[in-house]
């Protein structure tokens, strides 16, 4: 072509897209820039670990240097996906330490990490700069012991919300002296003491640390002086804050710091830790510059007004509950915490919220107070409760959260809720990317208003719904458009999965059942859980347990 | 193979709205829905779950709520002293965690701010007298004290059940008298006096303590 730009013009310009969508673009224009843009992809994002294979991966970006990738689904984190069901790292880990020997980052979630796989991490890049492990399992402290010793430019060791076998707090010390890159660290989730000395002198010769989340085991006197080493802190997060209400009034020549401190802090994490409203209101108010605040029902309505009243700059904020089984509230907060933050913080755009009643008057008016609601997520212990005013259905107030909050992108609701609620968003979610649904809906008309309505869905998650056959074989076509399908206690019959899987080949239909093989029982029969996603890897993987079926190449049912 | 018309099948529908435990559908198989754990479940809780009422057995129901265990066990492992909090007319319980209190005076200002009341300050000789209301705690023997006569420390440990009661039921607390001792007073038409009452219990205080 006469006009084309010799190869390096055109890497430099692909040097500047970021983001995976314009890429994908790119290489779509013809195969010369699909050529030039694989070579020069530095990083890809796997959703889903099973939709494509890491020789797939490797044979078409060369020279990654980082990886993010996803394994379980999201309700594996509610105790819905059988123990053992896959999403292994190690395939993956293999196979990139081979290909790729300068990778500096991954980022894996909900998948089943080895101490294997971490010290294979740990020897194979020299690079190796950032590890972050989101809800993953299958580790102990011995693996890290690997990535603290070996990675010598390690940035970030983020564990966040992981089950590690605590085998003993001595990894911390196996960090080199001449290890000072550090900038992020979180050791929330593990339980035994650290030395805390390897630790004050780990954050004394890290200048860039900016993020540290601690595990309760750290002593809280000695926390002031932590604090005191690293002014740059702009996220912290600490189990034990109850100390603090101890610590105000004890140690005032810390206070000054301890201000100084707050205003710099942007995330705050006290999901964990027990600390009543009165105190979380004296902390929080100190923050005026917070983004993000993760807590427990403990701060009350009173809190949440104060939240409102002080930090107007508020984006995140997620409530979990202190007792979720009990049967009776044990702290006052009701939906008008909820509205108040939503009344007084202009920039709030996601919201997890646990609480025990809510009305549609309170709905409608927290969507019209904040329209610019991305996420949306909210669960009433109760997971059928309706309107405690009129006990009504909530179809009323999600249909305005949809309506109101043109940006959606995921939602998830509980509360009495009929097949009109679907109805609403398969009308007006047009960007909801995400969508959990719980003990909701009349018929499949609800699940067809869905599938067929929200343009723009990646995943949707379903459990305990009457929805079955007919509204999945409708829209077969639509589940390639998705990430995946999830659905649990429902009414999809063995039959519908084995023509699903016949009519899209491009699908992955795993039947989950405990009780045997499928083809045991009548066709007709509900399965126990299904779960659908597309993928250019073979459809059958090698890592099924006895309990998944999916169908092979030839509709045969296979399991291992 | 099956051929759905997505929209032919669908537009000629109404809402039905049916109220019913989800996956119950007369033509259907039931779906074993609610009580999924990765161990089977008994049946005789299955069939209980489905023809029950519409709300699922609170409990019982897998991964509900949506709860990370991750985030449950760190719960369960942070609260201990989880106690039940009654008032004297007012409708539901709550429950307060000790734990989270250091002193008498700032547990008895949080039950003032959740149940909305005065209990006012304790004073050994004539425990809440001059308030509407006094705190009160069963302890671990299943006695009814009046709260704040036992060290702080003891208390915590000891308490098992909370009740604010109206301060007139209350006076026969005061120290470690039993429940059965105001009964007494109040029973055998005892003429009593402020004066009376006060110098009374304190000597009954001093002959009951152990």
């Amino acid at each position: 072509m006469a006009y084309s730009f010799p190869e390096e013009v055109l890497e430099h310009v692909f040097s500047f897209l970021s983001s995976d969508r314009d890429r994908n673009a790119v290489s779509l224009v013809c195969k010369s820039w699909y050529d030039i843009e694989r070579w020069c992809r530095r990083r890809v994002f796997v959703g889903n670990c099973y939709a494509v294979s890491p020789e797939i991966v490797i044979r078409r970006f060369p020279e990654l240097r980082a990886v993010e990738m996803k394994g379980k689904p999201h309700f594996a984190d509610f105790n819905l996906v059988p123990e053992g069901w896959g999403a292994c790292a190690y395939p993956w880990i293999a196979a990139m330490a081979e290909a790729y020997p300068f990778l500096e980052e991954i980022r894996l979630k909900r998948m089943v990490v080895t101490d294997e796989s971490l010290e294979l991490i740990s020897k194979s890049y020299k690079n190796f700069k950032v590890l972050v492990l989101t809800s993953c399992e299958g580790f102990t402290t011995d693996g890290l012991a690997s990535i603290a010793a070996n990675c010598r430019h390690l940035r970030e060791l983020d564990l966040r919300e992981s089950e590690v076998e605590d085998l003993s707090g001595h990894w911390l010390s196996h960090f080199p002296d001449s290890c000072t890159s550090l900038v992020s660290l979180n050791m929330s989730c593990l339980g035994s003491e650290v030395s805390f000395s390897a630790l004050e002198r780990l954050v004394a010769r890290s200048p860039n640390l900016r993020t540290l989340r601690l595990n309760r085991a750290v002593p809280l006197e000695r926390l002031a002086n932590l604090i005191r080493r690293a002014p740059q802190l702009v996220e912290l997060a600490c189990k034990q804050l109850k100390a603090l209400s101890g610590f105000w009034d004890v140690v005032p020549s810390y206070l000054p710091a301890m201000y100084s401190v707050c205003s710099g802090i942007t995330s705050l994490n006290l999901s964990y830790a027990a600390i009543p409203s009165s105190d979380l209101v004296k902390l929080i108010s100190q923050c005026q510059n917070l983004q993000r605040l993760w807590v427990l029902d403990y701060i009350e309505d009173s809190g949440l007004e104060a939240l409102a009243a002080s930090c107007k700059d508020l984006q995140e904020l997620r409530v979990f509950p202190s007792d979720p089984f009990g049967a009776e509230p044990n702290v006052s907060l009701t939906e008008q915490g909820l509205v108040s933050v939503s009344e007084g913080c202009p920039k709030l755009e996601s919201v997890l919220y646990f609480c025990r009643q809510m009305s549609n008057a309170a709905l409608i008016a927290i969507a019209k107070n904040r329209p610019n609601f991305i996420r949306f997520r909210l669960c009433i212990i109760d997971p059928q409760a309706p309107d405690y005013l009129t006990l009504e259905p909530l179809d009323a107030g999600f249909g305005a959260i949809v309506e109101n909050c043109k940006e959606l992108r995921r939602l998830s609701m509980t509360g009495l809720l009929t097949d009109r609620v679907f109805k609403y968003i398969g009308s007006h979610a047009k960007k909801l990317e995400m969508l959990s649904i719980a003990f909701a809906g009349d018929s499949d008309l609800g699940l067809h208003h869905v599938l067929s309505g929200c343009d723009s869905l990646r995943k949707l998650e379903i459990r305990d719904c009457p929805f079955g056959d007919k509204a999945l074989l409708a829209n077969a076509a639509k589940l390639e458009t998705m990430r995946s399908l999830w659905m649990s206690s429902c009414s999809v019959s063995f039959g519908a999965c084995k023509l699903l899987a016949q009519k899209m080949p491009r699908l992955n239909v795993e039947v989950i059942d405990e009780r045997g093989p499928p083809d045991s029982r009548p066709e007709d029969c509900s399965v126990e859980r299904v779960y659908v996603y597309r993928t250019v890897a073979s459809r059958r993987r090698l890592d099924m347990p006895d309990f998944v079926w999916t169908l092979d190449e030839d509709s045969s049912l296979r399991y291992s | 193979m099956e051929k759905c018309s997505s929209a032919a099948v669908f537009e000629k529908d109404d809402l039905n709205l049916r109220l019913g435990l989800p996956g119950r559908d007369e033509s259907e198989q039931p779906s074993s829905s609610c009580v999924k754990t990765n161990k089977r479940s008994s049946s005789e809780m299955e069939n209980q779950v489905q023809q029950s009422a519409p709300t699922p057995p609170k409990a019982q129901v897998v991964g509900w709520p949506p709860v990370r265990s991750y985030r449950k066990n760190a719960l369960h492992a942070e609260s201990g002293m989880l106690v039940k909090v009654s008032m004297d007319g007012a409708p539901y319980l709550r429950k307060i965690d000790l734990k989270f209190y250091n002193n008498y005076l700032d547990l008895l200002k949080a039950l003032e701010a959740m149940f909305k009341c005065t209990i006012g300050v304790y004073s050994e000789r004539e425990g809440y007298n001059g308030s509407e209301y006094a705190p009160t705690y069963e302890d671990k023997d299943g006695d009814w004290m009046l709260v704040g006569d036992v060290p702080w420390e003891m208390f915590i440990t000891s308490c098992k059940r909370f009740r604010i009661m109206k301060a007139s039921e209350a006076k026969g607390l005061a120290g470690s008298c039993s429940p059965s001792l105001p009964q007494f007073l109040l029973t055998k038409n005892i003429q009593l006096s402020p004066t009376n009452l006060s110098v009374g219990l304190t000597r009954l205080t001093s002959l009951v303590r152990i």
